[in-house]
């Protein structure tokens, strides 16, 4: 928007704004950094390790090489999943129920409080809880009881972004579809939710990013095991407690072992990250 | 987009589906075969779980491995989350077995539903480690150890360190000290040694697996403390020995009870185990810290599995009954490439008694 | 149909019934409105129902250090297990410290992330950068933990913190010896660890502004910082202030990491180059080798505390976000 050039008070003005748009380039530098930082010293430390083996065998005690993890990352996607399967859902029906139900009243005040200091217990407290819940009911440690214990950390996550998201959908749209004659959960539910789609989409990737890295609620829930096992009622072994059960040996190759897993698992992030975007942007509304 | 989402959800299929062939693999047990067999479990499948110290899992791994190659079709499972852990899981029964570093008190024992067995696997040692540039070596007594913990000594050139080492360029510089901040065995067993050579470690800190350390920073884990040491010069902290054998981080030739100066070693742990077999109670339930003999290694200490005397199920007490008599047996011959120490035979003479006590539904099992 | 900028959500009103629904409409089943607003409202108050449960839950635990130490449990700096004494001062400092620290640093670079992925960089940087920033999100914390021992805490001891201590050391955060690990590490890597949530839920935020409200200001004349200033971080404002919130719960519970960075002493002081100690760390550290009823009960009582941590700090920054973005001509 060309204006009046010579006025000294729109030369100040541009120049604070050359400086917040240099601010903004600079953050984004320095947030980029560490992020190179870390992945390419996780990458750097676990490529070596990078094998057929370590997808498709079981692991070999120390000083034996050639072992994999591929009970782990059996475990890894069938506790997310469970995770998930329950998260998910609850996450984001909670979030449409804040978003769309919950703005004025006390009820919706209490939730979101509640989902606040959710988002700040410690995983391990999590873990104790479910332990206390699950595990000594079950008398056994079960991947079920991870995959509740991780559902736990994902859903403050997945349901205060599902709220803010809901709420930035302007209300015309909504008015249109109930205008047209749709119900009220019709407006929602295929109208706004499907425009606030690809936010809620970010939060789901970020809770479950989030969980799958996580070790301490897994300790005292799904515990692990060194066999290859799908059983949902038994204890059942997950990367990040494989990661972390050989980064604090003193042994060199199970060290490798853990970097590799750790490069793993992040890609496997990377990817369902992927497929999360594919999906939503395939089904969901375009801006 | 698309077809980059396409390819990742074809990625994540594979995954699982590599991930998921391993489901119906038939057993093979034939020495090409690297890897556990893995069966799914079918019926004469015996599947146990253990938990506890992280101090030993490295070898139990290793013999829960070579044992499943003997017999497959006994799966045992082995997870450290801790020595009170495994006390807290198998007075809870949710694992078959547990495991300790140290013994379990009186108040602990009464908390179980059953009688608990204590039996000795192997014995570790916590080795003293420092980073000192152009210093290799040092000598250190009980009592200057106990000093620096305690804060009173506070840098490396003291008279007390130099009087010990006149050959070494201690420098002018703070001592940096390094403990552990979880709780672990290995606190245990050095502030058991360090309140038994030190009435004033005694009456100011006590013994425990988390003590209030006077001074130092603390580290998560062996690992941890290890990092610390390796990371920051003029530091010093104490790790289980395989730590410092694995990173050859120099040791510190500390003094025992006989007054010869002494490194970890293998040998040395052993002694101290035989030393102490002259007093030692039926439920093993002792410490074996300063011990006598000219050749221990004074800062050594058992690490237990924990049992039922009586055990519910007739076919997984076999089980694990067997396993453990073959681990103080045969067992015994894996640990010191992996830095453990073998029992002393007397020891595992005595053991094989207690191991006769276990039975299920009034019948012994082995 | 209807305007152009968002309809078409609304013209896919008719698109593609579900076959269940097409037959319970066959059946004549109404599946009404308050009924869906039902459902949804169980499922907000499961949320209530287990943190409700969870906080019961500790309360029971810890009642044998709540009866023991009451009130004094919380000014007291005395923690020792051997003499079962704990008093949970210097966690409760040092969780505070580390979390504020963190969202210091992070808050700041986030929302410049955010504002950069949006509005400033062109088509094809955006999407791969705002990938990365969310896969950080995915580093397990002890991955983290082992770099910022490995190379955070080297790079602060040899360079960062001899630099601050050179040209602010007459500040009271900038006291004593460069350790590298310590606070300034710990709310480092904190920072690192909640940018991504902060940065992706903001950028999602700012991207859902209306471009009409977006337009406008330009139109009036405004440049492109005066339009976010005044327009975009406004109108987005409750959705950063989640983003924010997520963060600073991320940071309040975050426990492995820090655990191997912050030096696990339980010290107060303002300097940054000294070592503390987190709630959840102690938690984390003492937990698995805790036997004593009392330890327990007291490590549970910490868990607790931290619930009323929390919820503070949350109100906080409520308060906070609300007041600063209020004002008029106020910056950010």
């Amino acid at each position: 928007m060309p204006a009046a050039a010579a006025d000294l008070g729109y030369r100040r003005r541009k120049l604070v704004d050359r400086l917040a748009r240099g601010f903004c380039i600079g953050a984004t530098a320095l947030a980029v950094l560490p992020l190179f930082l870390v992945l390419y010293y996780v990458a750097e430390k676990g490529l070596a390790g990078v094998s057929w083996d370590f997808f498709t065998k079981m692991p070999m005690p120390v000083g034996e090489t050639g072992g994999g993890m591929k009970h782990a990352l059996m475990g890894t996607l069938i506790v997310v999943a469970v995770a998930s399967a329950i998260g998910i859902p609850v996450g984001i029906l909670a979030g449409i129920y804040l978003g769309e139900f919950g703005q004025g009243g006390k009820f919706g005040q209490v939730v979101r409080f509640s989902a606040d200091v959710m988002a700040g217990i410690p995983s391990i407290t999590v873990g104790l809880f479910v332990y206390a819940v699950v595990v000594l009911t079950m008398g056994s440690f079960s991947a079920l009881a991870g995959g509740i214990a991780l559902a736990i950390l994902m859903i403050p996550t997945v349901m205060r972004t599902t709220e803010e998201m809901l709420k930035l959908v302007p209300a015309h749209l909504r008015e249109a579809a109930l205008a047209l004659g749709a119900p009220k959960r019709r407006a929602i539910w295929r109208v706004a939710v499907r425009t606030a789609a690809p936010g809620i989409a970010t939060g789901v990737v970020l809770a479950i990013a989030r969980i799958s890295g996580e070790t301490a609620p897994l300790l005292f829930t799904a515990l692990g095991k060194d066999y290859f096992s799908t059983d949902l009622g038994k204890p059942i072994a997950t990367l990040p407690v494989q990661i972390y059960n050989y980064a604090i040996s003193p042994y060199d190759d199970w060290h490798q072992q853990a970097w590799t897993a750790a490069l793993v698992l992040v890609f496997m992030v990377l990817v369902f990250n992927l497929a999360a975007r594919a999906l939503v942007a395939s089904r969901g509304a375009k801006r | 987009m698309k077809t980059l989402g396409t390819v990742a959800l074809a990625c994540t299929l594979a995954l699982g589906g590599v991930a998921l062939s391993g489901c119906g693999k038939k057993k093979r047990v034939s020495k090409g075969e690297s890897g556990k067999t893995t069966t799914s479990s079918s019926s004469g499948d015996i599947d146990l779980t253990g938990a506890g110290a992280t101090f030993p899992y490295p070898l139990y791994s290793k013999w829960m491995h070579e044992y499943n190659q003997k017999f497959p079709h006994i799966r045992i499972s082995y997870q450290s989350i801790g020595s009170g852990g495994g006390i807290r899981q198998i007075t809870a029964n949710t694992v078959d077995f547990g495991a300790s570093d140290a013994p379990m008190s009186d108040e602990e024992l009464s908390k179980a539903p059953g009688k608990l067995l204590h039996i000795p696997m192997t014995i570790g040692a916590v080795a003293i480690v420092f980073n000192l540039d152009d210093v290799t070596e040092l000598k250190l007594t009980p009592d200057v150890l106990s000093k620096i913990y305690l804060g009173e000594i506070k840098k490396w050139n003291d008279k007390a360190l130099t009087d010990l080492n006149p050959d070494a360029k201690l420098p002018d510089e703070e001592i940096t000290v390094a403990y552990r901040s979880d709780g672990s065995g290995t606190t245990a067993v050095f502030t058991d040694y360090l309140q038994a050579v030190s009435p004033d470690w005694k009456t100011k800190v006590g013994q425990g697996k988390a003590v209030k350390f006077p001074t130092g920073l603390g580290a998560k884990g062996n690992e941890g403390v290890a990092g610390q040491v390796k990371t920051t010069p003029g530091t010093i902290g104490y790790v289980e020995l395989a730590y410092a054998i694995q990173t050859k981080m120099p040791v510190v030739a500390l003094q025992n009870k006989a007054g010869k100066f002494v490194k970890p070693s293998l040998e040395g742990i052993s002694a101290a185990a035989a030393g102490a077999l002259a007093t030692m109670p039926a439920d093993y339930r002792v410490s074996i810290v300063n011990a006598d003999g000219d050749t221990t290694y004074p800062i050594a200490a058992f690490t237990y599995i924990l049992v039922y005397e009586e055990m519910k199920d007739a076919t997984k007490g076999k089980a694990i009954a067997n396993f453990l008599w073959w681990a103080i047996h045969d067992g015994q011959a894996m640990g010191p490439p992996l830095n453990y120490a073998k029992l002393p035979a007397e020891m595992v003479t005595k053991e094989e008694g207690t191991l006769k006590q276990l039975k299920a539904n009034g019948q012994p099992l082995i | 149909m209807s305007s152009n900028e968002s309809a078409p959500a609304a013209g896919r009103l008719r698109v593609r019934r579900a076959p269940w629904l097409a037959w319970l409409r066959r059946h004549e089943v109404n599946v009404g409105d308050g009924l869906f607003r039902m459902v949804t409202a169980v499922f907000a108050a499961s949320a209530v129902v287990l943190i409700a449960a969870m906080a019961i839950e500790l309360v029971m635990e810890s009642t044998p250090s709540l009866s023991k130490f009451g009130l004094s449990f919380l000014w007291s700096s005395d923690w020792d297990p051997v003499a079962e004494v704990y008093g949970a001062l210097p966690y409760i400092f040092g969780t505070v410290m580390s979390s504020l620290l963190a969202l210091v640093i992070a808050v700041p670079i986030a929302l410049g992330v955010a504002i950069f992925l949006v509005e400033l960089a062109p088509r094809p940087l955006a999407r791969p950068i705002g990938f990365m920033v969310e896969l950080l999100a995915a580093v397990p914390s002890v991955v983290y933990g082992l770099w910022g021992i490995f190379v955070l805490a080297p790079w602060l001891r040899e360079h960062l913190e001899p630099f601050l201590a050179h040209t602010l050391g007459w500040l009271p955060f900038f006291q004593g010896k460069a350790r590298g690990i310590g606070m300034l590490c710990g709310g480092v890597v904190l920072a690192i660890m909640i940018l991504p949530t902060i940065a992706s839920v903001s950028r999602d935020v700012l991207r859902a502004v209306p471009a009409a409200q977006r337009e406008g200001a330009l139109a009036l004349g405004a440049t492109r910082w005066e339009m976010i200033r005044a327009v975009v971080l406004p109108y987005a404002r409750s959705g950063i202030l989640g983003a924010v919130i997520l963060g600073l719960g991320r940071a309040l519970g975050e426990t492995m990491a820090i655990t191997m960075v912050i030096g696990n002493r339980a010290e107060i002081s303002w300097s940054l180059f000294k070592l503390g100690y987190s709630m959840a760390s102690v938690i984390a550290n003492e937990f698995a080798e805790a036997t004593t009823d009392l330890h327990l009960a007291a490590l549970a009582e910490i868990g607790l505390l931290l619930f009323g941590v929390t919820l503070l700090l949350n109100m906080g920054a409520r308060i906070l976000v609300w007041r600063v973005s209020r004002l008029p001509g106020e910056k950010k």
